[in-house]
């Protein structure tokens, strides 16, 4: 299959690795990636800040960028929220039927990637390698919207070596929130304070999730604290194998 | 009677009437197709409307929903309630009742307690006595509820509210499963008073543990007649 | 008594909610009451409603009830009005809370000088307390919280339990001085006691009562109060005059859909199957209760709620508290931060919106927009989606000037405009690799950001951004691509 990749303004700025593990793992797989370089942001920001007017050529933007593409597939779960939840909803508001056309018929191509791995391609094993202790954290649009389940825990757990440890509280927010971190950034952090009790309980040495949002936002306090847990997108522990180490960014 | 208000009581009505009317009238157009009823009768009702436990299942269930709440629970047959009340009510130390005029009479026996009717006793009146026996016109065993209707000549809401201790004679008849089969019993008595017994009074206020009795009878038995 | 603090929405010097949010971050005693608290109702409302294999029927059949009375509310407020006056009932209408009060206070004066009152947040929204105090009338609260709440000179911070902020320690130190009991114990089991003897005096003495509704019922002209302790019946039941008020959104159409309600609300606000006590009656019932009968509906801009199409559910709610209880954000804040009678996630919808917008613009902004709260409304308001729209509308209704000009605007100006085009956005990538140089320590992580950004860098370090981004490095591995679509200049701009 030809897969498309939207990579995601965030990740294709800050966390690159992401998009060359999901090639990797698609390609292992053995399906071809393509990467239409028109693409930027989904949206989401502008939309959730309460500019929703200027999400909307966004909206064409993707639409425009991905309408021939076989299957899109997304690397966080916030992006594919954005579009599943509101993409219909800004189609009509804008009046044009044509796009609302088009989005109709793009949507139901588009998935996350954890999603298009089990759901589309119907594979559970990917073939990693990955010997660490791993907790996953369920970021709140990977279960309340999009309802992945657990689909990112079956595809963990067929990953060799790697030693799955449950989180209590698996459903508390991790306080990132977007543009909430930087409004309220004493709640974000008082969020964040109880979760990663919750996470460093696990005693895990990476806490991996479908979304860098969290990952950034959790990760950056580990790295503060100078715990012993470091933070990786589900992508680069699926990635993993005997013969490809996801390049790391020397910043670790 | 109330004096009439300085302001013009018709004002904030018709204001506020129209303002609705307004604001609907903008998002559902002015002439909507459903009539109300129509409309109402549009509401999904996929929820369960009636049990499917089967006799003697809902006897069980609410004796274990009342014993849940900390009501003492009792069984009986017909013939043995007179009795079986005389019992409960000696073995509470009870000597004065006030009994609801939805009380059988063949219920109380000559021996045991004083019972009194209510003879528009005053609140002190009622206060002097040691507790209040009832009857209850349907209970749901879903949720250990005692559906009581209120008649001012016999069964005003004070009997049930002021004295510590209430007695609730339930006929297994009555009981029904499920909270909307409770409401289909009451519709005939929807326009009289209402009580809704679920347990005796308490408050979860105070650092989320439940204390009992604060209010209302602290203390609740209930004599289901089967 | 009369100089409680008006840190409400009404109140133009009422921090914003980062502002508010910030000292009671610091109350670790604060935060603990409430994460207990609103973890046992959580786990109790799980517990109940994880019972009901038709709960999401019931959700279903909430949300239409109270979709279909709004849509139809004009004739449910006369059938009302008409159901109740025929038996018995006087209805007043206000537009807003000083109408309200003023109706309130002229019928509850009596050579007392005192009034009963079970809880009611909606005598919290008009402020009635301080109106009748300033009229010369003292309210006597009567729930235990709320009592907690008048002794302690305090607001309430949670919808169903306003006293979340105080333990038994509090309470015992507030009861015993204000009761004068210097003997009071200090289980939970003594202050009720202390309350029922305190209030008992009070029920029997006092000939008039205030109350809220949970519940009116246009068929019948009936009225329906939800409680557990048993205050209400008392003030229901013993008083000679009974003054209700009840917002124009607490109607529902008949009888039945009280089989709905009943079943939604006591689970999800106090994670029971029932609530102890449930008093429906209809008018004055002459030998029984009440002579005289008032309810004052009561506007206070609800009607301008209903106007907006994409906000109006936020009428739907039957305030039961649950989405506070699941909400991450109330969870570590408590009520007070959000500086209105309404708190959590519904306050910060209806907040605003009772206040035309013009306040409380910080709080639809006071989410992660996790969804919990959507999850567990019982009556389906997508409260998430509400927020995000009030977002909108806080950004739109800005005064034209200042739209162009505020920073935050700039900022999303200049993201869209590098957004619309690819090579733009590339540029712009590579420019923030060189800006971000002065920060970056030695660590290799940023550890300090400047403004408005350095909320972020108080608790998290940051990654910088790294030397290659995924479109360069894709480029440069598929050089070669036959697809035009990969070729970074194919692409409309």
């Amino acid at each position: 299959m030809r897969i498309s990749l939207f990579i995601t303004c965030y990740n294709d700025t800050l966390f690159p690795e992401i998009g060359i593990a999901t090639v990797r793992v698609l390609e292992r797989l053995g399906h071809t990636i393509d990467f239409p370089y028109a693409q930027t942001c989904c949206g989401q920001m502008h939309y959730n800040t309460g500019y929703q007017p200027e999400a909307v050529p966004l909206v064409r933007r993707f639409v425009e960028v991905f309408r021939d593409s076989e299957v899109v597939c997304v690397p966080s779960s916030s992006c594919v929220t954005m579009m599943r939840e509101h993409y219909e909803k800004i189609a009509v508001a804008s009046g044009d039927k044509v796009l609302q056309s088009e989005v109709a018929a793009l949507l139901p191509r588009v998935y996350e990637f954890t999603e298009l791995v089990v759901h589309r391609l119907g594979v559970e094993d990917v073939g990693a390698v990955y010997p660490h202790r791993v907790t996953y954290h369920s970021s709140c649009h990977s279960l309340r919207n999009l309802h992945l389940g657990d689909v990112p825990i079956r595809l963990l757990r067929n990953v060799r070596g790697l030693k799955l440890i449950p989180m209590e509280a698996g459903d508390l927010c991790c306080g990132f929130g977007g543009t909430f971190s930087i409004k309220n950034p004493d709640v974000s952090g008082a969020m964040l304070e109880e979760k990663l009790q919750y996470i460093q309980k696990t005693q895990a040495e990476v806490c991996t999730a479908c979304d860098n949002s969290c990952l950034m936002h959790i990760g950056g306090a580990l790295h503060r604290q100078r715990a012993n847990m470091r933070t990786e997108h589900i992508a680069t522990i699926l990635a993993s194998d005997s013969e490809f180490r996801v390049p790391s960014n020397g910043a670790r | 009677m109330s004096d009439l208000p300085v302001h013009d009581p018709t004002s904030a009505r018709s204001e506020i009437l129209s303002r609705i009317r307004s604001a609907n009238g903008k998002i559902f157009g002015a002439d909507r197709e459903p009539t109300v009823d129509e409309s109402w009768h549009t509401i999904p009702r996929a929820y369960r409307r009636s049990g499917y436990l089967a006799d003697p299942g809902h006897v069980q269930l609410l004796t274990e929903r009342l014993v849940d709440y900390g009501a003492g629970v009792y069984q009986c047959q017909s013939v043995d309630v007179a009795a079986k009340v005389e019992d409960i009510l000696r073995s509470r130390s009870k000597q004065k009742i006030l009994v609801s005029s939805d009380v059988d009479s063949n219920w109380l026996s000559q021996d045991g307690p004083k019972f009194v009717y209510d003879d528009a006793f005053s609140y002190s009146e009622i206060e002097s006595c040691d507790g209040v026996l009832t009857g209850c016109t349907v209970a749901i065993a879903t949720t250990g509820t005692l559906a009581l209707c209120h008649t001012f000549d016999g069964s005003r809401r004070a009997l049930t509210l002021l004295p510590d201790y209430h007695l609730c004679i339930v006929r297994a008849s009555t009981i029904v499963e499920t909270v909307p089969e409770g409401f289909r019993a009451l519709e005939a008595h929807r326009l009289q008073p209402i009580t809704l017994i679920s347990g005796p009074s308490a408050t979860a206020d105070i650092e989320m543990t439940r204390i009992q009795g604060v209010h209302g009878p602290r203390v609740l038995d209930c004599v289901l007649v089967v | 008594m009369s100089t409680l603090p008006t840190h409400d929405f009404k109140d133009s010097r009422s921090p914003d909610f980062p502002a508010a949010a910030l000292p009671l971050l610091q109350d670790t005693q604060l935060r603990s009451n409430v994460r207990h608290a609103t973890g046992v109702i959580q786990a109790k409302r799980a517990h109940v409603v994880g019972e009901m294999p038709d709960w999401q029927a019931l959700r279903d059949a909430g949300q239409r009830i109270r979709a279909h009375t709004l849509e139809y509310l004009d004739f449910y407020l006369e059938q009302f009005e008409q159901r109740c006056s025929a038996a018995g009932g006087h209805v007043h209408w206000a537009l807003d809370a000083a109408e309200a009060n003023h109706i309130v206070i002229r019928l509850a004066q009596n050579s007392t000088g005192r009034v009963i009152k079970i809880k009611s947040m909606t005598t919290e929204e008009t402020g009635l307390n301080r109106a009748l105090e300033a009229a010369g009338i003292s309210p006597v609260e009567t729930d235990l919280a709320e009592l907690i709440v008048q002794l302690g000179h305090d607001k309430p911070s949670h919808i169903v339990v306003p006293a979340l902020h105080k333990n038994r320690h509090q309470v015992r130190e507030l009861f015993s001085r204000t009761m004068n009991l210097p003997d009071l114990g200090e289980r939970p089991e003594d202050l009720a006691e202390a309350a029922r003897l305190h209030l008992r005096r009070q029920f029997l003495s006092t000939p008039v009562a205030i109350s809220g509704a949970n519940f009116l019922i246009a068929e019948t002209g009936g009225v329906c109060i939800v409680e557990s302790e048993g205050n209400g019946r008392m003030c229901l039941t013993l008083p000679r005059k009974l003054i209700s008020i009840a917002g124009i959104d607490k109607i529902i159409p008949r009888f039945q859909d009280l089989e709905v309600m009943l079943q939604v609300l006591p689970r999800s606000a106090t994670g029971e199957r029932m609530n102890p006590y449930n008093s429906l009656w209809t008018g004055v019932h002459p030998g029984d209760g009440p002579e005289e009968f008032h309810i004052v509906l009561l506007d206070n801009r609800r009607t301008e709620v209903l106007r907006d199409p994409e906000a109006r559910e936020t009428l739907h709610c039957i305030r039961c508290g649950a989405c506070q209880n699941a909400c991450p954000v109330y969870r570590q804040t408590g009520g007070h931060a959000y500086g209105s009678v309404y708190a959590g996630p519904i306050g910060a919808i209806l907040t605003p919106q009772l206040a035309m917008m013009e306040r409380g613009q910080s709080l639809p902004y006071a989410s992660s927009l996790c969804g919990a709260c959507y999850e567990v409304c019982p009556v389906k308001i997508n409260i998430p989606e509400i927020l995000i729209h009030l977002r909108g509308r806080v950004v739109s209704g800005r005064p034209k000037a200042l739209r162009a000009l505020h920073p935050e605007a700039v900022v999303m100006r200049t993201m869209q405009w590098i957004f619309s085009n690819s090579t733009r956005f590339s540029l712009a990538q590579r420019s923030g690799r060189i800006a971000q140089r002065p920060w970056i320590r030695r660590s290799g992580w940023i550890e300090k950001l400047p403004s408005v950004l350095g909320g972020w860098t108080r608790t998290r370090d940051l990654r910088p951004l790294p030397a290659q981004s995924f479109r360069e490095w894709f480029h440069a591995r598929h050089r070669e691509s036959p697809l035009t679509s990969n070729r970074p200049e194919a692409h409309h701009e």
